[in-house]
């Protein structure tokens, strides 16, 4: 479904110059130079597998992103505070019987800390990127990020390792210690970008109607701001004015999108910040995001694709809700989370809700999921562990006969 | 004027220092590899400001960091990188800059330049953040589940008590084999974690936080030093 430019209704929307897409002043494309590397033997490039499928981003281009083989570079704050993100994410690829690897061979991208403490310098942070790289391309499967920040640092260490010789030389050294090469894949790839590419697929196995369910999109600062040209940019959303990805992916589920003024806006995370100044991350989040998204689009549900910033808008509300009792909340999701919803995912053993803080019951009662039921099989399933049945959940368990009774 | 209470600066917080120190840390922030890429000049139209989410809750303005950069203002370059860098959301919303500077990235590497002389700025913005680059340079994950305590986050509401309360069992009902861990955010393998050391080593991360903090340093050299040992590394 287009979502017509239109609708971008901030203040002084009449003013605002356009963006169009021109090849004056598009930046040189990456990919030259990747295969002049390449082909002088500087590095290898990891070609995106087929199948795979073709996305708009800025400046007219085109990405590759792979339907499968994928490898999962998994999220700090997803895995360790949020885990139904990254369960979500597994859930669906599974739902839609595509092969992926959730690899132990793999360390954090460490860019919250550089971005926090800068206790780190440029050629650690490439060697690290490069390290998991090459762990990718030794398994035989394609690496898909699931951290914004990930992967915009990724994208930036690319550039980095492109564009500077010495640099490249020195993680070349670090890497043939242990025994890696240099590699470099084809695209780099955010997991909003998959969800994006498959949205269609995802809409064709949806069981729960969300034709009632309004959304605001949070897009998130690390995937689009830095190195713009690899974010994806869609003429049929928002005339390609802002990036597409999870407003593409609510639209094809059947939400309604709704605009509000500060979506430019960062949410408030900080890196630092949340974790030691939260003073700063909560009146940002609540004040400049949540506040002005209740006043102006009033959603269900807003939706964002990355860790820090569901997280950030998420966990702030508690307080500003403690302050002022007026203080109107909005449950906070990722995309993954609410298209798993869509394709009839258990709120608790798959989207785990329960480690979210803002109240997110009122907007599963209008998606018709009956939360207390789904609450009581989760109790049952841990019971189950309790009692010593069995060690683990897996994922037969959390499609198990009586979950699915549940829709 | 004199007085109490009138808007004037007040004293700074920091040590002076000889011009000459400040020059040689300007220096060093201009020798990193990407300063070029990062600055432009500035045309002061203000729009790095307006889209800066620091700007609005603090005295900060990615604007000046850019302009004192480019006009290789010594003295203002030193006391921002005492001052303004940790106010810094690291958003990079001023890459708006129609000039094509980031002023984010130049507060990246005065951050850097900050850390590794040991600047005062630097240990009061890191204090009780040390844990956390304990836990990811010794663990390869940022933050960990069992980060999640109530007395640590009292401003997140009563959904992190009982998260803590059942975490183990939580973890334990996750479907993903690599997600029962509450020490790291996922399961990460001996080599792998071997293999993050050597990085840290190789590249003079681990010596770069020697001057920030003697203790966290020795600590860290002690846990990879273990393990590689074990392993059959020798440094």
């Amino acid at each position: 479904m287009t979502i017509p430019v239109e609708l971008v209704n901030g203040p002084g929307r009449k003013n605002k110059k356009e963006f169009s897409f021109s090849a004056d002043h598009a930046p040189e494309d990456f990919h030259d130079h990747l295969f002049e590397l390449e082909e002088a033997g500087e590095l290898v490039v990891q070609r995106v597998p087929e199948p795979y499928l073709e996305v708009p981003v800025k400046y007219g281009r085109s990405k590759k992103v792979p339907i499968g083989q994928t490898w999962h570079h998994k999220s700090c704050g997803q895995c360790g505070h949020i885990p139904g993100y990254s369960t979500s994410i597994f859930w669906v690829n599974r739902k839609l019987g595509i092969e992926y690897h959730d690899p132990t061979d793999q360390t954090s991208c460490t860019a919250w800390n550089y971005y926090a403490s800068a206790t780190s310098n440029q050629a650690a942070q490439a060697c690290v990127a490069m390290r998991n790289f090459a762990a990718a391309h030794e398994s035989g499967h394609f690496p898909i990020i699931h951290c914004g920040t990930s992967f915009g640092h990724y994208k930036e260490v690319r550039h980095e390792i492109l564009a500077d010789a010495k640099l490249r030389a020195d993680v070349r050294k670090v890497l043939a210690s242990m025994g890696k090469a240099l590699v470099m894949p084809e695209e780099m790839v955010h997991y909003s970008e998959w969800f994006y590419a498959m949205r269609h697929e995802i809409a064709a196995r949806q069981v729960v109607d969300f034709s009632n369910i309004s959304v605001t999109v949070h897009p998130a600062c690390h995937y689009y701001k830095l190195v713009e040209g690899d974010a994806i940019y869609d003429p049929e959303v928002y005339g390609g004015q802002r990036t597409a990805v999870v407003s593409g992916v609510a639209t094809a589920l059947g939400a309604e999108v709704r605009d509000y003024s500060t979506w430019f806006d960062c949410c408030g995370f900080g890196f630092r910040h949340i974790l030691v100044q939260r003073d700063f991350s909560r009146s940002f989040a609540t004040q400049r995001k949540i506040k002005r998204m209740k006043e102006e689009a009033d959603p269900d549900v807003t939706l964002t694709h990355d860790t820090g910033c569901v997280t950030t808008l998420d966990k702030s509300q508690f307080a500003a809700k403690a302050q002022d009792p007026e203080f109107a909340t909005i449950p906070v999701l990722s995309e993954a989370q609410f298209a798993a919803l869509a394709m009839g995912a258990h709120p608790y053993l798959v989207c785990q809700l329960h480690w979210h803080a803002a109240d997110y019951k009122p907007l599963l009662e209008k998606m018709g999921i009956d939360h207390e039921k789904a609450w009581a099989e989760f109790e049952e399933q841990c019971g189950r562990l309790e009692r010593g049945e069995q060690q683990y959940l897996t994922w037969d368990d959390v499609d198990s006969e009586p979950v699915e009774a549940l829709r | 004027m004199t007085g109490t209470g009138a808007a004037f600066k007040l004293e700074p917080s920091y040590p002076e220092v000889p011009y000459e120190e400040k020059a040689r840390l300007f220096a060093e922030i201009k020798a990193d590899a990407r300063f070029e890429d990062y600055l432009y000049g500035c045309y002061e139209c203000g729009i790095c400001v307006a889209a800066c989410p620091s700007a609005r809750y603090y005295d900060f303005s990615p604007r000046r960091i850019a302009q004192a950069a480019g006009r290789e203002d010594v003295e203002l370059v030193f006391e921002q990188i005492q001052e303004d860098i940790w106010d810094c959301s690291q958003c990079f919303s001023c890459l708006r800059c129609p000039r094509g500077n980031n002023p984010g990235g130049i507060i990246t590497i005065m951050r850097e330049v900050a850390v590794n002389n040991g600047l005062a700025s630097a240990r009061e913005a890191l204090k009780g953040y040390t844990r956390i680059i304990y836990k990811i340079m010794s663990t390869g994950t940022q933050v960990s589940p069992d980060m999640l305590q109530a007395d640590a986050f009292p401003d997140w509401g009563p959904s992190v008590a009982a998260t803590s309360d059942n975490l183990e069992l939580w973890r334990r009902a996750l479907p993903p084999d690599t997600h029962h861990t509450t020490k790291t955010g996922w399961e990460i393998s001996t080599k792998t974690l071997v293999e993050l050391y050597l990085i840290w080593h190789k590249t003079g991360a681990l010596d770069l936080i020697s001057d920030l903090d003697e203790g966290l340093h020795a600590l860290l050299e002690e846990v990879m030093e273990d393990l590689l040992e074990e392993e059959g590394y020798e440094l």
